[in-house]
């Protein structure tokens, strides 16, 4: 019974971990390029989150919707005005700017929000839970976030296998130098990428914002779980980002129930074997 | 009516090549010195100047010449602190051969480490060698011999067996870190103008043009890996010797050893042995000034990087050099 209670949270705890994925490897997928302040996008959605609903006093839901445009619109203007500058052939810059904005980001929150650890109260939603047996019970929460995470990957998929914009991203994804030859814009497609990345960025990052305590710190935690969702779900598979998110959040499950200590090592642990043994990731598309 | 040519050319030549080598005799000349003309505290700033600079020296030779982004280095920091720790306080090896050993201990440790991070490409290659770092950060804070989370000090008799004064201490502190920085930049000079360093600066220019010349790409990149996890891990020993105490967060902050690193090799000038010598210089000048600014300081550090990548990526170095500043380290070869 113990061992099944761990896979279901540790399950629902993989679809936030797949939200997080989901942008790191849209963008790297379209444009070859991996974002450091990734993490940190995920917590600036999180403290945008708690400015709409302490200060401005929002409906969460109302809140969540708010910041992921937000989000989307800063993630378009920031591809177009600096991202798009540092993007060729070498990987040093893109690397270098994205760290830079990581470290300006975390202190800037520091600065704003001070390094207090915050939470997002969700209501009654909180501490409702649904029992499946005399030990086991699901939180209303986690599950909700499951299920949405789900169905923003959904959403993806759609968007990428089945409308005139997915074309062009996986056009560009296959090869971003003959596609303007088409007449489309790479600064225009990687500014869109980017600006879909963010809004699932925010969606996550309000998530977590409701879900744990977040402090300006806990950014760069948040891209290594990403990245290692993604490696082990396998490139350029979305459902695969969501296997490589449930693997994750199991693993650091088990791990936390042997050892306080031992939850993001174990997690750490299962993408380390997974990259000595499938290092092209358990589902990749050939 | 050559011959007259080439003789006339000849002492010039001449001075022009030794002007860079009285430059740098000169500024060893003055480190050297130090203890004599510096204060306490300028002694120890000092210090720390010259481990960054090693540090800085190992960043840049495997960005600079292989192209391996690492975020990781600070594993080979944390490992080589540890690892001197563990060998001087449990198995009673005098503290100057611990570290030496903790670089060779380091170093093999890199073998295994190295072979799963090199099956990642690229920008993964720079998450993934960070993942790592911290593993060993979780691993180092599950071992209650080592002090576990809240770390462990340098025991009183370990830290006076480097000398009885604690004047005479500095001294010898101080000359090791001077020895490392020194070792550091020489040992990438002249690996830079051996054989090995032809292969490099191929591999830097073009991957599939040295491969196609007969160099093992793979083979070179995974040596100078090994090498920086040594000399890495060398200064990581001595930094922690000099602290006389070791934490995960401390021995294995990315913020302390890749973003500071990283920062100060980008703008002092990637793939040049000046570049990072002029960035530590910019890095310790900027901190002097604007430390007390707090979390204004990093993000400031921040925009400086971002803006080198936007305006001159080669950074400060390579911007001068490009508007005719001769080098100083010469590692160019010329067709003779």
């Amino acid at each position: 019974m113990d061992l099944l209670n761990l896979l279901i949270q540790g399950t629902l705890l993989g679809g936030l971990y797949a939200l997080f994925a989901a942008g790191l490897a849209l963008m790297f997928g379209v444009m070859r390029f991996i974002n450091i302040a990734h993490g940190d996008f995920i917590v600036v959605a999180a403290y945008l989150l708690l400015v709409a609903v302490l200060t401005l006093g929002l409906h969460p839901l109302v809140g969540i919707v708010l910041v992921t445009v937000l989000m989307g619109a800063i993630g378009y203007l920031g591809q177009r005005v600096l991202l798009n500058r540092v993007l060729d052939d070498d990987i040093l810059p893109p690397v270098l700017v994205t760290f830079g904005l990581s470290i300006i980001l975390q202190n800037a929150l520091m600065e704003g929000f001070s390094a207090d650890s915050q939470r997002v109260p969700a209501g009654s939603f909180d501490t409702a839970s649904i029992a499946l047996g005399p030990d086991i019970a699901i939180g209303l929460l986690p599950l909700a976030m499951f299920l949405a995470a789900i169905g923003v990957l959904g959403v993806l998929h759609y968007v990428f296998f089945h409308t005139h914009l997915g074309r062009l991203l996986r056009a560009t994804a296959d090869d971003a130098e003959i596609v303007p030859l088409m007449g489309a814009s790479n600064a225009h497609t990687f500014a869109l990428a980017t600006a879909i990345a963010s809004a699932v960025v925010a969606i996550a990052g309000t998530m977590l914002a409701m879900k744990t305590n977040f402090d300006p710190t806990i950014g760069p935690s948040r891209l290594l779980f990403a990245f290692e969702a993604v490696i082990i779900g396998g490139l350029g598979n979305i459902w695969g980002v969501l296997a490589g998110g449930i693997i994750l959040g199991v693993a650091q499950a088990i791990g936390a129930q042997i050892d306080a200590g031992f939850q993001i090592l174990a997690g750490h642990i299962a993408f380390l074997v997974v990259l000595a043994l499938r290092p092209r990731g358990l589902f990749a598309k050939s | 009516m050559a011959d007259a040519t080439v003789g006339l050319a000849k002492p010039k030549l001449d001075l022009a090549a030794l002007a860079p080598l009285a430059l740098i005799a000169s500024v060893i000349a003055i480190l050297a010195t130090a203890p004599l003309w510096a204060g306490r505290a300028d002694l120890r700033m000092l210090m720390e100047a010259l481990s960054f600079l090693a540090l800085a020296q190992m960043w840049n030779l495997l960005a600079g010449y292989t192209g391996l982004i690492s975020v990781g280095q600070q594993a080979y920091v944390g490992l080589g602190g540890y690892l001197f720790f563990a060998l001087a306080m449990f198995m009673g090896i005098p503290v100057l051969w611990a570290i030496p050993l903790a670089a060779a201990a380091a170093a093999v440790l890199a073998i295994p480490v190295g072979w799963l991070a090199f099956r990642l490409k690229g920008a993964y290659f720079a998450i993934g060698t960070w993942v790592i770092a911290e593993v060993f950060r979780l691993l180092a804070a599950q071992f209650p011999a080592l002090g576990g989370g809240s770390g462990i000090s340098l025991p009183v008799a370990l830290a006076k067996s480097v000398a009885e004064t604690r004047s005479g201490s500095e001294m010898v502190m101080y000359y090791i870190a001077l020895a490392i920085a020194l070792a550091s930049v020489a040992g990438v000079w002249l690996l830079l103008r051996s054989r090995w360093g032809l292969a490099l600066t191929a591999i830097r220019d073009s991957e599939p043009a040295a491969a196609s010349l007969g160099v093992d790409v793979r083979r070179v990149k995974f040596m100078v890996y090994i090498g920086t996890a040594a000399g890495t891990a060398l200064t990581g020993a001595f930094i922690f010797l000099q602290k006389l105490r070791i934490t995960p967060e401390a021995a294995f902050s990315v913020t302390e050893w890749s973003a500071f690193v990283i920062f100060i090799v980008v703008i002092g000038g990637l793939g040049t042995i000046e570049g990072p010598i002029l960035g530590v210089i910019l890095f310790f000048a900027l901190r002097d000034l604007a430390a007390d600014w707090g979390t204004w300081y990093l993000m400031g550090l921040g925009a400086i990087a971002i803006s080198v990548m936007l305006v001159d990526r080669r950074g400060i170095w390579g911007a001068l050099r490009a508007r005719g500043v001769p080098e100083i380290f010469s590692t160019r070869r010329v067709l003779k």
